[in-house]
């Protein structure tokens, strides 16, 4: 195996119990051989000593005692597979509504999401939420997996018509990369192996495409931002003069000889080398961490963005945000805040609260007074000192921000820029 | 490099390079938990390439349980040696001789357990904001839960229905007087990929992750070294085996694989062929379904 050109593909799992969810996952990781014998034994008997007929998979992913005994998933579970052509990393959601701020955190970082679809019920209420999860945090493809179609006698009309509901639905979303597959987990129908049932189709298998599906451009390669995360001064004499700003590369490709301006200041100068480990890099993006000399001496420091001269991001105090409130505790208007966005933190206020949007049907709720958990809504937030940012929409890192409570430091908001 | 992708061992490495350095940004007493394991021989390889060619800003800590492995301590003190990092050690005989923990009796005894109180007081002795361990979330299904920045309340317990939400790479490191986090950088990285990580980079490993002739005891299917501190139970025999370690913890509670992979590529291939996890030969996890939840609940690593 070489693996050295393996490519990682992050993917979320949203659905309820019966969806099959737990069964899909399990027949993922039983059919790539990525369970282990004593990971088996051990749920075989679970499974036995609470007097099931079959062996639940879902005792693999289930991992907290308190979810054990209630039967449900009630966090994010990460999960891991390979094949000899990519490495996967499964965030595994719950799907009811009480959830939605698991779901959204396990969708931040996912290139793709799979929306199970139960074939006896077609298009329910938890399908549009979790099509629309999808496309708020902008996950860049997604997968509907129409489900136990052993039960609907592996019906072609069945199926054709779940497509077309969700097709009519997702008109009104923005997902770049929709594909549909009829599978039955529980068989394996279309999960791994082709099915023998579905002549009539003649699309790739789920696995096929997770392994296939074209990832290397979901990172922005247009727009260069570097945002410091700290500065490295060896205080070593053999390095007196050195400094280095470390960081994550958020966008774009940033090259040595590259003309640059640092932001707040403004000081425009020249990217001397970018290494790592003393190791010098030609070019350098997402999602690449490095360190960078500059041939000036510039008093940058943690939180200040490194840019080209002419794509600069907005700067700005004010901004308006789509916001997922997590916390039990409700926000309204006027309460203070600190905010983190990129490497930068400092304190904000929340100044309006414009709308609520309904998860279920996408209309929005004018004239509130307050979000709650759970609650998916607009704001805008006066921040006391600038934000280098972009839309969610062009940068998934640079467009987003967490919200903390100033007294419990518990983070109590995720928020997209608009 | 042309086609800006890059491999899966360069993606984990990067976010876990971002990760430790914001431990670094974020706290003001950060330290590394070092077992002498591969798993943080990694993560202190990672360290040094997130702030080279200054040193690893943090020191290091080691709780002794007093039955580790001779190779284990004399690699430990090398490696200090060469980064020039400071090492802080908390015994657990200490913690025994002082009355803060008491040994577990019978042939089955192990110090596991009372690794808890020497950690936690070594981490309250050196004010402590936030250690950072090299655990990862295939190891244990509590584990699959665990955050990147994990929040410690002020007796150092996890709440596990009470995590913060982690989101994109936004790390929220505050907290309250007192409390402290566990940081875990390599928390997406799987045994494969740390073995294949290990053999890019050229990393150093004690001996005992290569195939060697050993003496042993084969108790409850489980391969013990024989050391001064097992107890033979009646019907055990020493027996001379070609074996070698997944994991490395204290000498009476790993279990050894009957191995001949004697180098980087023999052990990639054999990790890949084998059936059981890494941790099925920790005694220490078979106590109960939901072992490691409650130690970790207690404050272990």
């Amino acid at each position: 195996m070489d693996y050295q050109d393996i490519e990682l593909l992050r993917f979320t799992t949203a659905g309820s119990v019966d969806d099959g969810k737990s069964t899909l996952i399990g027949r993922l990781l039983y059919d790539s051989k990525s369970i282990f014998q004593d990971q088996l034994d051990a749920v075989e008997a679970s499974s036995k000593s609470k007097g099931f007929d079959y062996v639940d998979l879902s005792l693999l992913t289930d991992g907290l005692k308190s979810e054990r005994e209630q039967g449900i998933t009630i966090d994010v579970a990460y999960r891991y597979f390979a094949t000899p052509k990519r490495k996967f990393i499964i965030a595994d959601t719950p799907g009811h509504i009480q959830y939605t701020r698991n779901m959204v955190t396990g969708a931040s970082t996912a290139n793709l999401a799979i929306i199970l679809v139960d074939a006896r019920k077609g298009m329910l209420e938890q399908t549009h939420r979790h099509a629309f999860i999808a496309s708020l945090l902008r996950i860049p493809h997604a997968i509907v997996c129409v489900n136990k179609m052993d039960l609907v006698d592996y019906s072609e009309e069945v199926y054709t018509k779940i497509v077309a509901d969700f097709k009519a639905f997702s008109s009104k979303l923005d997902i770049k990369d929709i594909q549909f597959i009829p599978i039955s987990a529980l068989n394996g129908d279309n999960v791994v192996n082709r099915s023998e049932h579905m002549d009539w189709y003649d699309g790739s298998t789920l696995m096929y495409h997770l392994e296939t599906v074209h990832i290397s451009s979901d990172h922005n390669l247009v727009d260069c931002r570097f945002p410091i995360q700290s500065v490295i001064r060896p205080h070593t004499i053999e390095h007196q003069d050195y400094r280095g700003f470390a960081g994550r590369i958020d966008g774009g490709v940033f090259k040595p000889g590259d003309k640059v301006k640092s932001l707040p200041s403004g000081f425009v100068t020249t990217i001397k080398t970018i290494e790592l480990n003393g190791e010098q890099i030609a070019e350098a993006f997402a999602p690449m961490s490095v360190t960078m000399t500059l041939e000036d001496e510039i008093d940058n420091s943690r939180g200040d963005m490194i840019v080209r001269e002419n794509n600069v991001p907005e700067v700005s105090q004010d901004i308006e945000v789509l916001v997922s409130w997590m916390s039990s505790t409700p926000i309204h208007a006027r309460t203070k805040v600190v905010i983190k966005h990129t490497t930068n933190e400092t304190v904000g206020m929340v100044k309006e609260l414009k709308y609520k949007i309904d998860i279920n049907t996408l209309h929005r709720i004018e004239g509130i007074d307050k979000v709650e958990m759970n609650d998916i809504a607009r704001l805008s937030i006066r921040t006391a000192k600038p934000l280098f940012f972009d839309a969610y929409k062009k940068n998934r890192q640079t467009g987003s921000i967490i919200i903390i409570d100033e007294q419990t430091n518990e983070t109590i908001g995720a928020g997209m820029i608009v | 490099m042309s086609n800006y992708i890059i491999n899966h061992l360069r993606e984990l490495e990067s976010e876990a390079i971002f990760v430790i350095r914001e431990i670094a940004a974020q706290f003001e007493n950060p330290v590394l938990l070092f077992s002498g394991g591969k798993d943080s021989i990694l993560l202190t390889h990672l360290a040094k390439k997130a702030f080279f060619p200054a040193k690893i800003p943090f020191p290091l800590i080691h709780i002794d349980t007093g039955h580790n492995f001779p190779e284990t301590i004399a690699f430990r003190d090398a490696l200090v040696e060469k980064l020039g990092v400071t090492l802080i050690v908390g015994s657990v005989q200490e913690a025994i001789d002082k009355g803060r923990a008491k040994e577990e009796t019978g042939a089955d005894a192990s110090r596991n357990s009372l690794q808890i109180v020497s950690l936690l007081d070594t981490l309250e002795a050196h004010k402590v904001d936030a250690a950072m361990g090299g655990a990862r979330r295939d190891e244990e299904k509590a584990r699959a839960k665990e955050r990147f920045f994990s929040h410690r309340d002020e007796f150092g317990q996890w709440d596990p229905k009470n995590q913060r939400p982690e989101l994109w790479n936004l790390f929220n490191g505050r907290k309250n007087y007192g409390e402290h986090f566990r940081v875990f950088p390599i928390s997406n990285w799987t045994e494969m990929d740390v073995w294949e990580y290990i053999k890019l980079e050229n990393i150093d490993l004690p001996s005992l992750y290569f195939s060697h002739q050993r003496d042993c005891v084969v108790r409850d299917g489980v391969i013990l070294a024989n050391s001064e501190f097992i107890k033979l139970k009646e019907g055990e025999e020493v027996v001379n085996m070609t074996i070698r370690y997944r994991t490395c913890g204290d000498m009476p509670i790993t279990g050894a694989v009957a191995s001949t992979a004697d180098d980087l590529d023999k052990i990639i291939e054999e990790i890949a062929t084998t059936r059981t996890t890494e941790r099925g030969g920790r005694a220490d996890d078979k106590r109960a379904e939901t072992a490691m939840e409650d130690r970790k609940k207690q404050g272990y690593f």
